[in-house]
């Protein structure tokens, strides 16, 4: 396998099964990881709350719920609050919005990816894992496009493998991995001293 | 890769441009909010009409009246229902209201109403705790084709059952059938529910004070806003305030970034609802 690319943020999503998957893939960073970690599973609106503590679970980090204007912090894994979309400014912080589902979904994948995607350019790793849902494909191409890298759970792994075809589909150079492999992708990464991309004001 | 960093520059430009056409042309004033998310909407706008760049979209609403007021509905959100988020409500009536009941008279200011329904909702609450006739409601809003929608109070019927799930969450003492008639496929809030409402158009980015209040709602308005904005906003609800009066945030939004945390005392930290604290005497004043 290629080197991984210097990378300061991650970005998860995931859908129908993405409760084991995201367990499994935060259960395989180090206490020390210097990147950004930020998770939209899809949830019910009224489902709150109950993802940070069942995710902290798994996880050496500490998880938080993401909070409006919150900086988005290396070592830290945010999870995108029930109800809200979940975006990424491009001076590095949250923003919520209640605006319209998109995908029929809210928070959407595609809407945290796409504006990630604006902040950290190439320093942006996307991973889109199982779920029934076609969120997240054009957020994915999006960070591709960006000079990010994709990765999306090998559908023959996935739960459920609609989500994972989909994003294959927008985002035909994205690596195709099983779940343990993810894990051990993720870990590898590392920021490096390089300029990063620019936050634009 | 450069051309994609460049063509995201050289939107991001556009879309300031943009921004600042809305707001010469009419006073609308959108260039202190989120720029992820008025970009998000902007492309939206952009799509729909079939237009390649932010600067044909600036050329077309600086020329074309009916488009700029399309524009305009875009970037504003109206997303909401009637008692969304019971908990918070459960937090008003256990924590705000013991103290409201405390004065003769409440004046009482949803910022950013929208459509009007979480003004129904502090209606009915107010209603049920004996409150109502002794409470002026203003609810304002940017938008004035959204306040008419409020002002009508009517409301798809297949929403209903969610609302009243949402009452009943709440904390709701009777059956929400009580609070409008039903039609075809609408429902109407009663008219005794409006009495005291007075709807308003009013703009927190550009608009001032209109009056002394004792609780402010202003839900799912800030998250919308840059960190200027937002401190110039919480400004000035702190200034319409009186000493002791609450401010309603979103669950999500909180006072943490401000300026201004400190004038305010945190009442309930998850629902987020504040006190203003009373001002600190100046010191002109403690030498007389």
């Amino acid at each position: 396998m290629t080197s991984p690319p210097a990378t300061d943020a991650v970005v998860i999503g995931a859908s129908a099964g993405g409760l084991a998957a995201i367990g499994a893939l935060l259960s395989a960073l180090p206490a020390a990881y210097p990147l950004a970690v930020v998770v939209v599973q899809h949830i019910p609106a009224d489902a709150a709350d109950t993802l940070v503590r069942r995710f902290q679970r798994h996880c050496r980090l500490p998880v938080r719920e993401a909070e409006d204007k919150d900086t988005v912090e290396p070592g830290i894994v945010f999870i995108a609050p029930a109800d809200y979309h979940l975006m990424i400014e491009p001076d590095r912080r949250f923003s919520l919005s209640r605006e319209e589902r998109v995908n029929f979904s809210r928070p959407s994948i595609d809407i945290l990816f796409e504006t990630a995607a604006e902040a950290f350019c190439n320093r942006l790793v996307g991973v889109i894992l199982t779920g029934a849902s076609a969120d997240g494909a054009t957020g994915l191409a999006k960070i591709a496009a960006m000079g990010g890298t994709g990765v999306v759970q090998s559908p023959e792994t996935a739960e459920v493998d609609v989500m994972p075809r989909a994003a294959l589909a927008a985002c035909a150079g994205a690596r195709v991995l099983p779940l343990a492999a993810i894990g051990a992708f993720l870990a590898r990464l590392i920021p490096e001293s390089e300029a990063p991309c620019p936050p634009i004001s | 890769m450069t051309t994609d960093l460049v063509r995201m520059e050289n939107e991001r430009l556009e879309m300031r441009l943009l921004l600042e056409a809305i707001y010469q042309k009419s006073g609308y004033d959108f260039r202190g909010y989120a720029s992820a998310h008025i970009k998000r909407r902007l492309e939206h706008v952009r799509n729909r009409a079939g237009l390649a760049t932010f600067c044909e979209v600036t050329h077309r609403l600086i020329w074309d009246a009916e488009f700029f007021d399309s524009v305009l509905s875009a970037l504003s959100i109206n997303v909401t229902e009637m008692f969304r988020d019971p908990g918070f409500y459960r937090a008003v009536r256990e924590q705000v209201l013991p103290v409201l009941k405390t004065y003769p008279f409440i004046k009482v200011w949803h910022a950013g109403c929208a459509a009007g329904q979480e003004v129904y909702s502090m209606a009915i609450v107010l209603a049920e705790e004996g409150m109502k006739d002794r409470a002026q409601i203003y609810a304002t809003d940017i938008n004035p084709p959204v306040l008419e929608i409020a002002r009508r109070g009517i409301y798809p019927l297949d929403a209903v059952r969610h609302y009243t799930a949402n009452y009943q969450k709440a904390g709701g003492a009777s059956s929400f059938s009580e609070y409008y008639t039903a039609d075809y496929d609408s429902v109407a809030v009663k008219t005794a529910l409006k009495q005291n409402v007075l709807f308003s158009p009013h703009n927190l980015v550009t608009d001032g004070i209109f009056g002394e209040m004792h609780v402010i709602f202003c839900r799912n308005v800030l998250i919308y806003f840059g960190d200027d904005l937002q401190n110039k906003v919480i400004k000035l609800f702190l200034d319409s305030l009186c000493n002791g009066g609450f401010l309603c945030l979103g669950t999500k939004e909180s006072l943490r970034f401000s300026e201004h945390a400190d004038a305010f005392e945190v009442v309930d930290a998850r629902e987020k609802i504040y006190r203003k604290r009373p001002a600190l005497p100046t010191p002109e004043a403690e030498a007389e």
